[in-house]
């Protein structure tokens, strides 16, 4: 059995925190890049070249993206070979603590969500473990903000609302959301489960990048019929109008109930930050 | 279009001037504050309290920065979605405010303010904090230090691009500016 010290943990999230705020990955940059290439709308193309042009400053700068830096999502993907020596959580919590810090990223989690106090230094972070073959610990960071975390929804459908059900509520969700989430957004939607279930499939597919689709052919093609729909609502980037609305949809399924059709849409905002690290 | 450069404090008549729509170049002084501000300050008004600033033409921009690296006036500083501050502008406008920076939709009491009073909703590019943060050249605490990223601070900026989203008539951009792209495209 391997053994794994929880220290190294944190060095990971701690580093992980800070490139995952300053630098997008590659395929949200190339995602925009081609979405300004198709533009046709004068102010949404205007907008798209600001937002470019903030990627490099903050790419080169070292500075954040965007202020929200988020919650901490993290996931860690532990191998069933793996023993890792001191307390998982406490080593997590530790890594955004001092990633925060040092990476001067903003503090923006209350430690009781009526009572609001700032915990002041990002803790805890939103945590999910999973349970894998083999003898290695991925872990992979996405700070989520807020903006586009309040316009996402979750509805159980019913069977016989269907496929058709589905993609009425997951494009009425984002028009409802309109400008709000900061659009160009990437959709991630779950489908199936449970009520709880279908809400982190949502979360997970926010992590795949967005130049990989659902291997799936049945879901790849929902993929591109959606984002289709989605960007001929007008929306555009800021909801100024224009095609851009999404960058890409990403659907993650699960088996469900008989009685059961969840579908979850949790929305991102241009702003899609991840970052893996394996140890 | 041509992009006007517009001062703040902001007075009546250059808000009145602006339409829904326009490009503009922001300088002077704005205040952030978020939610938790906003209802400090509100509830500070409703008391007969002093306020952290002077409501009257002011430009309250919603923004909770990342905190400065050395030798930066300020960290990421881009806007925060607007709605949520909707319980509390209403109160402000009454009291003087002309300006609101912030990205998305208002409520209806809101703009039924802006109509009555004479104030405009203006638009910044959410999730451009790194660009925005460039026209801050300096910013200071004035208020609710114990709010940290949320306490309420006086900014100096300089040709901090915006765009008027909601003008002083009601216009709205989040309307119109999806319309006229429809239109356009759907021959």
């Amino acid at each position: 059995m391997r053994e794994i010290q929880a220290s190294a943990i944190t060095a990971v999230v701690k580093r992980l925190c800070i490139e995952a705020n300053c630098h997008l990955p590659q395929d949200m940059q190339e995602c925009i890049t081609r979405a300004h290439a198709e533009e046709d709308w004068p102010i949404a193309s205007e907008i798209l070249e600001r937002i470019m042009e903030n990627y490099s400053i903050a790419d080169t700068r070292n500075v954040p993206i965007c202020q929200d830096t988020g919650v901490a999502c993290v996931f860690l993907e532990i191998g069933q070979d793996v023993h890792i020596l001191g307390n998982i959580k406490d080593a997590v919590d530790e890594g955004v603590r001092q990633g925060y810090a040092e990476g001067y990223l903003r503090k923006s989690v209350v430690g009781d969500p009526l009572r609001r106090v700032n915990t002041g230094d990002n803790t805890p972070a939103m945590l999910y473990y999973n349970l894998v073959p083999g003898d290695a610990v991925r872990v992979t960071v996405a700070p989520k903000g807020f903006g586009s975390e309040n316009m996402s929804q979750l509805k159980m459908l019913k069977p016989s609302d269907g496929v058709e059900g589905a993609k009425d509520f997951i494009v009425r969700v984002v028009e409802e959301a309109g400008p709000n989430p900061c659009p160009p957004i990437v959709v991630g939607v779950g489908i199936g489960g449970t009520f709880d279930q279908c809400a982190l499939l949502a979360k997970k597919a926010l992590l795949r990048s967005t130049d990989a689709r659902n291997p799936d052919p049945y879901y790849a093609s929902l993929e591109a019929e959606l984002l289709a729909r989605i960007n001929s609502l007008g929306i555009g980037p800021q909801g100024f109008g224009g095609k851009t609305t999404a960058l890409a949809v990403n659907i993650e399924v699960a088996p469900t109930h008989i009685a059961g059709l969840p579908v979850a849409v949790n929305i991102n905002c241009h702003v899609t930050r991840h970052k893996s690290e394996v140890l | 279009m041509a992009i006007k450069r517009i001062q703040a404090p902001l007075t009546e008549s250059v808000a009145r001037s602006l339409k829904s729509g326009d490009s503009v170049l922001l300088s002077g002084t704005v205040y952030t504050a978020r939610d938790a501000a906003h209802k400090r300050i509100v509830e500070a008004m409703a008391a007969g309290q002093p306020l952290p600033f002077d409501p009257q033409d002011a430009v309250i921009y919603y923004v909770g920065p990342t905190p400065a690296k050395p030798g930066q006036a300020i960290g990421s500083a881009g806007p925060t979605t607007s709605y949520r501050m909707d319980a509390y502008s209403p109160a402000l406008i009454a009291r003087g405010q002309r300006g609101m920076i912030g990205k998305g939709k208002r409520g209806p009491a809101v703009v039924e303010a802006m109509q009555q009073y004479g104030a405009v909703y203006f638009g910044a590019i959410g999730g451009a904090g790194a660009l925005l943060s460039k026209c801050v050249r300096s910013a200071e605490v004035i208020a609710y230090d114990d709010l940290g990223a949320e306490a309420v601070r006086k900014l100096t900026v300089e040709d901090l691009p915006l765009t008027v989203v909601i003008d002083c008539e009601g216009n709205n951009l989040y309307e119109t500016g999806r319309q006229a792209y429809l239109a356009a495209h759907s021959k």
